[in-house]
């Protein structure tokens, strides 16, 4: 979709060369809010069993997996001995050392977007950012996907054929006796609205360049 | 129905004749029985607590001489636990294992049992606050701390100087002193002397044990009292705030058929006591150094384990030596209950062979000291004219009065042991304003927060000495009853009729909201201080010293690590110390040794407990977790071998499956981590 704003509002076009105060103040409050990830998790899996009411949890930050509560990740993995899982920890996740410093880049890239003032940094840092939100919910289900199929067969106390423990990316899932349930958590909301600050910062950019004309404004909608 | 409750007028009528209260009618009883017998229409609804729903309050209810705490939720009745304080309990260990062994401690070496009879709330500014539950054995006189996070034992202190400690351990508002007096009289210092000179040589001791500060339970000091049976005590509150009072029975001073002799004065005592009066002439240096050796049991809150120490020697007061320590207040007739009406203006006696209830006034009681309305001095104790203390008296209220509670509405309830009732009367105009049978021969009631400065007036629970028919017999041996009576109407209404543990004498209750939020739910391993803890699967082992086997096991679901130990042998003691490594609300462990002259244990999440072990014979001996833990909770199993003595069978422990039949030095892969297989254990 990034691309298609791009191709869609070549440059050729531009009659301005620096943005209005409004795109450049909702680059900054996206860049500046990225700054909550480094506090809240992103994600939220949600584990619920007959015999665990109070439930079990696990919260996926930038740069780390812990329980809800601070002993939930070791009960998770006590319990997923039974079935075979490899012991869910961060330190077994290069891609959780590398993620801060990506939004590290991605709050500098916004933040010189906004000082800048240029619609071409504005359309790459956009594009970075949506590029860069993909790719993590790619690998994240990637994980999810190796926890969930990757099992010790040969020491795994219940074997069921057939059977894999991937929990959803999004939504509800039944995994033996615990209903999992995962979705995004606070710094995920944070992610997801200040993706939308950056793409309506895109969207006021396009049409006062092209006077109401880009097409990309409806394919935005569509 | 009705031919019951002839037999039962007919059993007060004999009980009353065979106590020689004459001239007084059975009606009371009778009466109010047949009004109020039926169970209010509601109260099905008024006690159902839906699966899965709270109750609205914890009560505490003494064990008795089951020597225990038992936690009972309110208005449904249902047990929650049995808390072992004074006596051994094989279901959790408690008693047997090495961490608290101790706790059984006193001066007489190791004492199994112990009658436990009155549950006490810790107080601030004489309200319940929910941090300990103190309760007091009598047997053995003791004085015990439960924490209330963890609903466990934490501390026992014993009384020296005395015997029997029934009026215990009731607590000053503050909580700066519990209480213990002797219900025996004995020679003090003890001495191998002739029963029959009681009176020359037979003295009491009114104890008071600093309680504010958890492991630091001491005499304070103690007061030597003439050698009555001191029986049951209060604190002041409010204004009487710094004054304590007992009551006392046998002020005849018999020393045998008690029934009888102790029975002839019109009139015993209240021991009301200045322990202001105490500090200051403590500080004064009007007390003296007494002898007399006692232990104190503590668990460390670092490591679980429990210790002992043994003291020497108390402060001990004379009220000769202390002008205004101690007043008698004369009150009829060999007084059991007394207790401090909320606004602690009024002394309520329960005289249990009077036919009246008593109630002294606080405020007269400081004007006839200050007028030295003296009738007589004992001991360097002066006795308080009756009239110049007394408030008034309930008339014809029924039949044995014993223990009084409040509703905080200006109303007291008073259980009546011999006519079987509760009678409720008014505070001021001495009036009976209603009454209520109960099933049968109430002692202690509870209202919760019911002897507090603010009573939460909605249920009151009558706990009975007497079951009979109330429920499906059981043979000879059956529970003790207790009722459940809605008071906050005009009217009292019976709800719940429940099956008690052991006798309990009194009960404490505090609302649902104080402690289920800080209930622990797990031990952190992290902060186990146990010096045998193991942390970790692959920490587990086994060492010698000499004839000493120490065995480090962690248990977590669905196994023990190390379950194969081998080079033990016939001679040795070995010690399991075992640790649920679990850190997961209610997930326990247990231990059982095929044999062992010893009781298993509960391990409960986080915590280390050692079992010891003194293996008789060679041979191949399971152990096994004793708790359902898990689906896999069968298999959670383990082989030791015992050898002859000398034997050259090497020692050994595996770590866990996989060791056991892996090579040294090889790569393990467990619980997705690698290990190398060392002489000792997974690296």
């Amino acid at each position: 979709m990034a691309t298609q704003l791009l191709a869609a509002c070549p440059m050729h076009r531009t009659h301005r060369v620096t943005m209005s105060v409004a795109p450049r103040l909702l680059t900054a409050i996206a860049s500046l809010s990225l700054i909550g990830l480094f506090f809240l998790p992103l994600w939220r899996v949600q584990l619920v069993a007959p015999q665990y009411p109070e439930g079990l949890g696990m919260r996926i930050g930038i740069s780390s997996v812990r329980g809800a509560t601070p002993n939930d990740l070791d009960n998770i993995n006590g319990l997923n001995h039974y079935i075979g899982m490899q012991r869910i920890s961060a330190d077994a996740i290069p891609e959780l050392r590398i993620m801060p410093w990506i939004v590290v880049l991605l709050i500098a890239g916004g933040l010189a977007a906004a000082v800048v003032g240029r619609r071409r940094v504005l359309y790459a840092w956009c594009l970075g950012f949506f590029t860069f939100g993909a790719a993590g919910l790619a690998d994240f289900w990637r994980w999810e996907y190796d926890y969930g199929h990757n099992l010790d067969f040969e020491h795994a106390i219940i074997k069921i054929p057939g059977m894999n423990y991937q929990p959803p990316l999004i939504g509800v899932k039944q995994l033996l006796n615990f209903t999992a349930v995962s979705w995004p958590d606070i710094g995920g909301w944070i992610a997801f609205v200040a993706l939308a600050l950056a793409l309506a910062a895109v969207v006021i950019v396009m049409r006062s360049h092209g006077q109401g004309r880009c097409p990309l404004h409806g394919a935005h909608h569509a | 129905m009705s031919l019951s409750r002839i037999t039962r007028s007919t059993v007060f009528c004999a009980a009353i004749l065979t106590l020689g209260v004459s001239g007084y009618a059975c009606a009371p009883s009778g009466k109010g029985a047949s009004t109020t017998n039926l169970v209010a229409g509601d109260a099905a609804s008024r006690v159902y607590v839906a699966p899965g729903s709270y109750d609205e309050y914890y009560s505490f209810l003494s064990g008795g001489f089951s020597g225990q705490v038992t936690v009972y939720g309110l208005p449904s009745g249902r047990l929650f636990k049995q808390i072992p304080v004074f006596s051994q309990f094989p279901q959790t260990g408690y008693g047997y294992s090495e961490e608290t062994k101790a706790m059984l401690a006193t001066t007489f070496g190791q004492v199994p049992w112990d009658d436990s009879h009155h549950t006490e709330l810790s107080l601030t500014d004489g309200v319940p606050d929910g941090r300990w539950l103190f309760i007091n054995a009598n047997n053995t006189p003791r004085i015990a701390r439960i924490d209330l996070k963890r609903f466990e034992t934490v501390e026992i202190l014993q009384i020296p100087n005395a015997a029997g400690g029934h009026a215990s351990p009731f607590a000053t508002p503050d909580t700066k002193y519990v209480v213990s007096a002797t219900r025996f009289s004995v020679p003090i210092p003890q001495a191998d002397v002739p029963i029959a000179s009681y009176k020359q040589n037979f003295k009491g001791t009114l104890t008071f044990v600093t309680a504010n500060q958890p492991g630091k339970m001491d005499v304070a000091f103690q007061i030597m009292m003439p050698g009555y049976d001191y029986d049951l005590g209060h604190a002041g509150k409010g204004p009487s705030d710094g004054w304590f009072f007992f009551t006392t029975y046998n002020s005849e001073q018999a020393n045998t058929k008690l029934e009888v002799n102790a029975s002839q004065a019109d009139k015993d005592y209240i021991a009301a006591v200045n322990y202001r009066k105490a500090e200051q002439c403590i500080a004064d240096g009007k007390a003296k150094k007494f002898g007399g050796s006692y232990v104190h049991n503590v668990v460390d809150p670092k490591t679980g384990v429990a210790s002992s120490e043994t003291k020497t020697g108390v402060t001990m007061l004379y009220p000769a030596d202390c002008d205004g320590l101690v007043y008698y207040l004369p009150t009829p007739k060999s007084p059991h209950g007394v207790d401090i009406d909320p606004s602690g203006e009024y002394i309520v006696a329960g005289g249990k062979l009077a036919t009246v209830i008593p109630v002294h006034s606080f405020t007269k009681m400081l004007k006839a000291i200050a007028d030295k309305q003296f009738e007589k001095t004992i001991d360097g104790i002066p006795v308080l004219k009756y009239e110049a203390v007394i408030a008034g008296e309930v008339q014809k209220p029924g039949l044995g009065p014993l223990h009084t509670e409040f509703d905080g509405r200006g109303n007291a309830y008073t259980s009546m042991f011999i006519s079987s009732e509760v009678v409720k009367w008014k505070l001021g105009t001495w009036e009976v304003l209603d009454r209520i049978p109960v099933y049968y021969s109430v002692g202690h009631i509870m209202i919760p927060g019911g002897d507090s400065r603010k009573p939460y007036g909605k249920y009151l629970l009558a706990l009975d000495k007497i079951t009979k028919d109330r429920y499906l017999p059981t043979g000879p041996e059956g529970s003790r009853s207790a009722q459940l009576i809605d008071i906050s109407g005009d009217k009292m209404k019976m709800l719940l009729d429940f099956p008690t543990m052991g006798e309990p004498h009194y009960a404490q209750a505090v609302p649902a909201s104080m402690l289920q939020p800080t209930s622990v739910k797990f031990e952190k391993l992290s902060e186990n201080g146990n010096p045998f803890v193991t942390m970790a699967e692959s920490d587990g082992g086994i060492t010698r010293h000499g004839k000493r086997v120490d065995v480090k096991m962690i248990a977590i679901r669905s196994h023990f690590a190390p379950d194969i130990l081998e080079g033990i042998q016939v001679g040795d003691t070995v010690y399991f110390h075992v640790t649920n490594i679990e850190q997961d609300w209610n997930i326990a462990h247990g231990f059982a040794v095929f044999g062992a002259n010893n009781s298993g244990l509960t391990l409960p999440p986080g915590e280390t407990r050692t079992l010891k072990w003194i293996p008789q014979a060679p041979a191949v001996y399971p152990f096994y977790c004793t708790d359902f833990c898990s689906a896999l909770h069968q298999e959670m199993q383990g082989y030791v071998r015992v050898s002859p003595a000398g034997s050259n069978v090497a020692l050994m422990a595996n770590t866990s499956h996989t060791a056991q039949t892996a090579a040294l030095g090889a790569e393990v892969k467990l619980n997705g981590a690698k290990h190398v297989v060392s002489a000792t254990g997974l690296r």
